[in-house]
């Protein structure tokens, strides 16, 4: 098994053994439970309800595991100084983050699958039956996933260079910014000069780009996903995740631990 | 490289030339604090090397630089003939860090497990071995409760045995000692004589020096993140006896003569007496003279402590000097 990998497995196994998680888990399940509720009076599109707040749920619990133990797998590692003892073993730094990053984002599929496992529960009891037509709920997942895995990604960078609030704090405007990129696209830039014109265009591609990711208002309708944006995405996550990681492990690779 | 041994294996377990270490501080990190300067030692192959100096002297910054945990500011060091930043030799290196800290939410075996994988054993050579190590440091009946419900001394030993579980040729120790009683002290010093009897090099840092006396065939001495000196215990503090103690009685209760009454102390029922070598025969004539009974006389040579306590004395007599001068 890949060094990497080892370190995969034990991040899984603390994840999994935080409790902290089973909390989150659990406050999702319920928000999904009380989007059946909701459903229920809502009239004719109880449905879109139920996605729309499940889907939410998923994202938003996945958001918060993302960042805060995104920004602590190496923070902590390092403040606690467990760090020392793993890079004492045949261990490059950068294994150590790949390792980290994959282990987290191991547990948070993990984590999603669960969650959409019980959004498609509740949809099965207020609708009894699950049509072909709600696979699309299932793309409106992956891409949750994609989407945390950006945001892990980001965490892990700012965590290697700044205090944990700050990488918090770093995180959460990134994926703030990150969410209106199209917007920033098709400002009008006619006013600006040619050099603003040029840097706002600039960062709306070095931003990434959460709004790709949001398609629970198709989920919600059972409108289809085209397969081109499953693909771009997917790619668009693997490219800008291991630029994110890159970057990352050059810094890391020069840090000095406590 | 130096030169080589059997099958050219490097001279020098460690190596390390003009290593410095400097750390920014201060607003906007334009100050630096010289925490290593200029270190250059050697460590055999084979020996057992204490690293000794009083908190804050260089002594863990030495170790981390060794393994790669902080970066050096100037200068090289070399492990088994490879360079630090080479992790590959970290397969043939142990190291226990200072106070040591592992995943609460694993058991000990579970951390064990999870380093041995870093060696590539196999499925029964791991379980095989970390039962031996868990047996090794005491922890056998504690091996399947989380690290979290350990106590300080316990996390040492799991340190340790994480440290010698893939049997390494070069044993790195920061502070081994620490967070242990007595008798984990002494299970430690144990251990640490075993891996010198299977011919492991040794490097560990300490500030108690009967340990570093007991266990290193040479001990380095840093202070203010210098290498004060290099060599085995006894000849780093010189050998040459610095004065004789005679212990003795006098008959009746009798008080010790003129001559002597100035340097004698009480000791239990008799008294004790310091005088240098050119003074030995002259006090013996006193002392015969009076009728006295000599129950013992002993050479007092320095001991590393003495050496130590001189160096750090040193050091912040210096610091007192240049804060004046500052002012």
């Amino acid at each position: 098994m890949s060094l990497a990998l080892l370190v995969a497995r034990n991040t899984f196994r603390e994840a999994v053994r935080d409790r902290v998680l089973y909390n989150l888990l659990l406050f999702a399940f319920l928000m999904i439970a009380s989007a059946v509720v909701v459903g229920q009076i809502s009239m004719d599109i109880e449905t879109v309800v139920m996605i729309t707040l499940g889907l939410s749920a998923i994202s938003l619990i996945g958001l918060l595991i993302a960042v805060f133990t995104g920004v602590g797998l190496v923070s902590k590692e390092i403040d606690k100084r467990t760090l020392h003892a793993v890079l004492a073993k045949p261990l490059r730094r950068w294994e150590f983050l790949v390792g980290k990053f994959s282990g987290l984002v191991l547990t948070l599929a993990v984590n999603t699958a669960a969650m959409a496992a019980g959004l498609f529960l509740a949809l099965w009891f207020v609708k009894h039956s699950i049509v072909r037509g709600d696979a699309v709920v299932l793309v409106a997942v992956y891409f949750i996933l994609l989407k945390l895995m950006l945001v892990v990604a980001l965490a892990m960078l700012f965590s290697c260079f700044t205090s944990p609030l700050l990488a918090i704090l770093f995180t959460g405007g990134l994926y703030f910014a990150g969410l209106f990129v199209s917007e920033l696209r098709n400002l009008q830039t006619t006013n600006l000069t040619p050099q603003m014109q040029k840097l706002f265009a600039v960062i709306s591609y070095v931003l990434p780009n959460f709004g790709n990711f949001d398609v629970m208002g198709a989920a919600a309708h059972g409108r289809a996903v085209a397969g081109m944006l499953v693909l771009h995405n997917t790619l668009y996550t693997v490219l800008y995740c291991a630029i994110v990681l890159s970057a990352a492990a050059m810094i890391f690779s020069r840090k000095d631990l406590k | 490289m130096q030169a080589c041994k059997n099958k050219c294996m490097p001279l020098f377990a460690i190596e390390t030339e003009n290593l410095s270490k400097q750390y920014p501080h201060g607003f906007l990190h334009l100050k630096k604090k010289t925490s290593l300067e200029g270190l250059t030692m050697q460590v055999e192959d084979g020996e057992v090397f204490g690293l000794l100096g009083p908190n804050g002297a260089g002594k863990s910054t030495t170790i981390k630089l060794l393994m790669g945990i902080i970066f050096p500011t100037a200068g090289s060091a070399r492990i088994l003939g490879k360079p630090v930043s080479d992790v590959t030799v970290h397969r043939d290196i142990g190291y226990l860090p200072e106070q040591p800290y592992f995943y609460d939410y694993l058991t000990a075996a579970e951390v064990l497990h999870y380093f041995v994988r870093f060696h590539g054993y196999s499925a029964a050579e791991r379980g095989e071995r970390v039962q031996k190590m868990l047996k090794k440091v005491g922890l056998e009946t504690a091996g399947k409760i989380q690290l979290r419900k350990y106590s300080k001394g316990m996390l040492q030993r799991v340190g340790l045995a994480q440290a010698i579980l893939h049997d390494p040729k070069l044993v790195i120790l920061d502070e081994p000692m620490s967070g242990l009683d007595p008798v984990g002290r002494r299970e430690v010093r144990d251990i640490i004589l075993e891996l010198k009897n299977a011919g492991k090099t040794i490097l560990f840092s300490t500030h108690i020096l009967p340990d570093a006396e007991t266990l290193c065939d040479r001990v380095g001495v840093i202070a203010g993140g210098k290498l004060r000196g290099v060599g085995a215990p006894g000849a780093i503090v010189g050998v040459a006896a610095t004065a004789m103690e005679i212990v003795f009685e006098l008959p009746d209760r009798r008080i010790p003569p003129d001559a002597i009454r100035a340097k004698a102390a009480k000791a239990g029922a008799g008294y004790r007496i310091n005088v240098s070598e050119n003074e030995l025969y002259q006090a013996f004539e006193n002392l015969r003279t009076a009728g006295a009974r000599i129950l013992s006389v002993t050479q007092i040579k320095p001991t590393l402590e003495d050496f130590f306590m001189e160096l750090v004395g040193q050091d912040r007599a210096q610091a007192a000097a240049v804060e004046v001068s500052a002012q």
